[in-house]
């Protein structure tokens, strides 16, 4: 990805403080990164809890300010903007979907805020939750809800307004994992039939290469490497890296897991079923 | 979870990169756009700040203000002159340091007592279960509504020679009043520290038991400390509600007995003495701003505290028999007593006693003679027609309350990120915790030497009939601001942003997640302020015209009066005022359902 793309997203030097006050710096959460995600592309934001992931994922949807740098979108500087004015979906880790509306009705939510007509609201809801596997959901309460199915109204929810951008705060950290696994193969076959542009954040990285095109790990703040996860696993930039990604220190893969892990990945993108 | 493992097998078409998204704009750029909305939402919370400010500072300020400076100023030819010899001259009174010393003492016993006697009902209501839960619940809660000059009365009736409890001789008494006093504000402990208890996760006082602790030990070390700032934050509501007792200290006290409340009261309308009164007044808002620093002290803890607590409501069968996990007895003996002789005594007594002709014979004369102005005209209105008044009042003091106090709740429930603005939202919630704690006498008292030409305009507040409603609201503003605030706080802050990456501006945030999640509490706020003001007697007393007279007024002005008829008739109307703010509660609860509600 070339520097001065006028397409994607465009993160450059941002800095996310938390606690400043006139008189005190504050923590420094994301220090400095650069990162940039061209149309369509699935980048996964990939580090350990408290890295500052999160934090760069929420500067970039609009709900924190930055202390430095710029956040630019298809060449468009996005300081100034409110969330609800960037175009970009959110999901959160366990979902916050509305408890006082049904399932149709939040996937429904942002398509309302455009001012959809209600026929076409109702064929896309009803679209969107045969696209997550949910067909007939509609009408249900979301407290009858999985946490499975909450996920998957969530991520319909999001896409419901076809955003930009989608951003992904730990999607799936909630779940146990034979169903993170699952579903994480399905948000990237989601996320690939919709074209949808994505940031990923998670800590795990078998679901980072399983659902995004490029991963970048971070660490205490900052970006140490962003690299197609096959690069990532043959050459990490650092001990760091290798260490994060459960490589032992020259490069070698400790388990087969990671490596496993493509291997679904690569498969799920040819469109087999991997489960 | 079949749902879960499906896997998302339609094929789902490719949409073209750019269909859906907003058409590039090339002349306005986003950031352009929204500045519009930027203003518009500072305009908002301008006006969601200004409109309770300005309420607060015109009709609870402003007089109460006015009439402290009567303490500290004397009017002299040359003008305003700082006078301090008022202030000598009361504290050096040795009857106003016997009123202080019982507002004191009986306000430290009765909170004591309503402590003490609610843990074990706290525990026995919202830790156990039993058939008829529910209704006990309810039924703990009425006397808090009631209006304490009913409560007043009904304790009188109780205690009176001829009452269930005449034998006592507990007429006048220190004792009679703490009575009345734990009858009023047990239900604050019971339904506070119960709140909390329910939704304490039980594992931790199970880790203490596997550790060899018994159930005593745990509950001391473990629970207890839980609890700490719920008992806490009670205490100080209910010494705050014990120190500034009015209605009830004024029915039961006789002249021997009173608080600093009753006796500003008494100083103004039996002595005139505005200065000694006013003076009296600055003593009991030190004594209110200190019980009102403890409480907010302990309400943030409970706040942090909250964060440790399960979501899970989990309550265990009452065990009445000594088993392997001990037994229940003794708090569930002690919460009987407590409901069936301290609360449901003086209902029933009072109930009784008002079926009792004046004639001594039963029947419901003393009904009758509701349609009545009472015996030799004691009254300027029927007690139908102060009924009449009440309803309307209320209805008038609900609307104003609910809409500032609403107001009030929604900005306080906000965390701004800068600094500064937080601690005025802070400065905000304090603010509107003072009139529970300045005597409702006051600010009635203070209504009349101020709003005569409010603001320098031509009109006079005082004859429109407008205060009353004014004066209630005033009081119920801190209950809607507290039964509404911890709903609006639990919504998580992340569904509001949620709603805004969907594209929801912050109007539209307000409306569709904050509205209708903040509705339940509205109803419950609503009911609240209905009937406290159908209660309302301090500043209501003050305020009300002869032909305006409201239910409480009525039935004070009756027991003033001398007669068997309208003694009856003031034991009828307190039936009547006790059913119907009962009955208004009963619904509001109704309309909150299970929700963990506000903090009374």
């Amino acid at each position: 990805m070339e520097q001065g793309q006028t397409t994607g997203l465009a993160v450059r030097d941002a800095v996310v403080r938390y606690g400043a006050t006139r008189r005190r710096a504050g923590a420094v959460a994301v220090d400095g990164v650069s990162l940039d995600v061209a149309a369509g592309e699935i980048v996964a934001l990939l580090g350990p809890s408290g890295c500052g992931k999160s934090s760069l994922l929420r500067a970039v949807a609009g709900l924190e300010p930055l202390a430095g740098g710029t956040v630019a979108f298809d060449g468009e500087d996005l300081a100034g903007v409110p969330v609800h004015r960037r175009g970009f979906g959110l999901l959160f880790q366990d979902g916050q979907l509305f408890p006082h509306r049904d399932v149709g009705r939040n996937v429904a939510y942002g398509l309302e805020t455009q001012g959809v007509p209600r026929a076409e609201r109702a064929a896309r809801v009803a679209e969107l939750l045969a696209d997550v596997g949910l067909a007939g959901y509609a009408g249900r309460s979301v407290a009858t809800l999985s946490g499975g199915e909450k996920q998957r109204v969530a991520l319909a929810r999001s896409l419901a307004p076809r955003p930009r951008l989608l951003l992904l705060d730990e999607p799936l950290s909630a779940l146990d994992r034979r169903l993170r696994e699952r579903l994480a193969v399905d948000v990237r076959d989601t996320l690939t039939a919709t074209g949808t542009t994505a940031v990923f954040v998670t800590h795990d990285h078998d679901e980072a290469f399983t659902v995004a095109d490029r991963v970048a790990v971070m660490d205490a703040g900052r970006l140490l490497q962003v690299d197609a996860p096959d690069v990532l696993l043959r050459a990490p930039a650092t001990p760091r890296v290798a260490e994060f990604l459960g490589l032992s220190a020259d490069g070698v893969a400790d388990d087969s897991e990671p490596s496993g892990a493509r291997t679904a990945a690569v498969t799920t993108s040819s469109g087999h079923d991997v489960v | 979870m079949d749902g879960d493992g499906r896997r998302l097998t339609r094929p789902v078409p490719r949409v073209p990169a750019g269909t859906a998204r907003p058409a590039p704009r090339a002349a306005r750029s986003r950031a352009e756009r929204w500045r519009g909305d930027r203003w518009g939402a500072w305009l908002g919370w301008g006006v969601a700040v200004a409109l309770p400010l300005g309420f607060l500072a015109v009709f609870f300020a402003w007089p109460v203000v006015s009439l402290v400076l009567q303490g500290f100023f004397t009017e002299t030819a040359a003008g305003r002159e700082l006078d301090l010899s008022g202030f000598a001259e009361v504290l050096s009174q040795e009857r106003t340091w016997r009123i202080v010393g019982q507002t004191l003492a009986q306000a430290l016993t009765g909170t004591l007592l309503s402590v003490l006697l609610g843990l074990p009902g706290a525990y026995v209501l919202y830790r156990c279960r039993f058939p008829g839960r529910t209704l006990v619940r309810g039924l703990v809660t009425v006397p808090f509504v009631l209006p304490s000059v009913v409560v007043g009365v009904a304790f009188r009736a109780l205690f009176a020679p001829g009452g269930l409890l005449g034998w006592a001789h507990l007429e006048e008494s220190f004792a009679g009043i703490v009575l009345a006093l734990v009858f009023f504000n047990y239900a604050v402990v019971v339904r506070t520290v119960g709140g909390m208890w329910e939704r304490l996760d039980p594992r931790a006082e199970q880790a203490a038991r596997a550790l060899g602790a018994t159930p005593w030990r745990a509950f001391r070390t473990v629970t207890l400390p839980a609890l700490g700032p719920a008992i806490a934050s009670a205490a100080a509501v209910v010494f705050l509600f014990c120190a500034t007792a009015f209605g009830v200290v004024l029915v039961l006290g006789g002249l021997r007995y009173g608080t600093i409340e009753t006796e500003i009261w008494t100083r103004t309308t039996q002595f005139l003495d505005l200065r000694s009164a006013a003076v009296l007044s600055v003593l009991q808002l030190v004594v209110v701003a200190g019980a009102l620093l403890v409480s907010s002290r302990a309400r943030a803890k409970r706040e942090r505290a909250l964060h440790l607590t399960s979501d899970s409501v989990s309550a265990h069968r009452l065990r009445l028999r000594a088993g392997a996990d001990g037994t229940d007895l003794v708090p569930a003996l002690v919460t009987l007593v407590v409901v069936a002789g301290l609360l449901v005594l003086p209902m029933a007594g009072l109930v009784t006693r008002s079926l009792r002709a004046p004639d001594g014979s039963w029947g419901l004369d003393n009904y009758v003679a509701l349609g009545t102005t009472g015996g030799r005209n004691a009254l300027t209105v029927t007690v139908w027609e102060a009924l009449g008044n009440s309803l309307r009042t209320a209805a008038w003091a609900a609307l104003i309350a609910v809409v500032v106090g609403g107001l009030v709740a929604l900005v306080v429930s906000r965390r701004p990120r800068r600094a500064g603005l937080r601690r005025a939202v802070g400065v905000l919630d304090a603010a509107f915790m003072l009139p529970l704690g300045v005597s409702a006498v006051t600010v009635g008292f203070g209504f009349l030497i101020t709003l005569d030409e409010p603001l320098g305009l031509d009109v006079d507040l005082r004859t429109s009939g407008a205060l009353v409603p004014i004066a209630q609201a005033v009081v119920a503003i801190p209950l809607v601001v507290r039964t509404m605030l911890p709903v609006l706080r639990a919504i998580d802050p992340r569904l509001r942003e949620a709603a805004a990456a969907l594209g929801a501006a912050p109007g539209r945030v307000l409306r569709t997640v904050d509205g209708p999640l903040g509705a339940r509490s509205l109803g419950l706020a609503i009911g609240f302020a209905f009937a406290v003001s159908l209660g309302e007697f301090g500043a209501t007393s003050f305020l009300a015209r002869p032909d305006t007279a409201t239910l409480p007024v009525v039935i004070y002005r009756l027991i003033g009066r001398p007669g068997a008829e309208n003694y009856g008739m003031a034991l009828a109307a307190s039936v009547v005022l006790a059913v119907l703010t009962a009955t208004v509660m009963m619904v509001a609860e109704r309309l909150r359902g299970d929700r963990p509600g506000g903090e009374f």
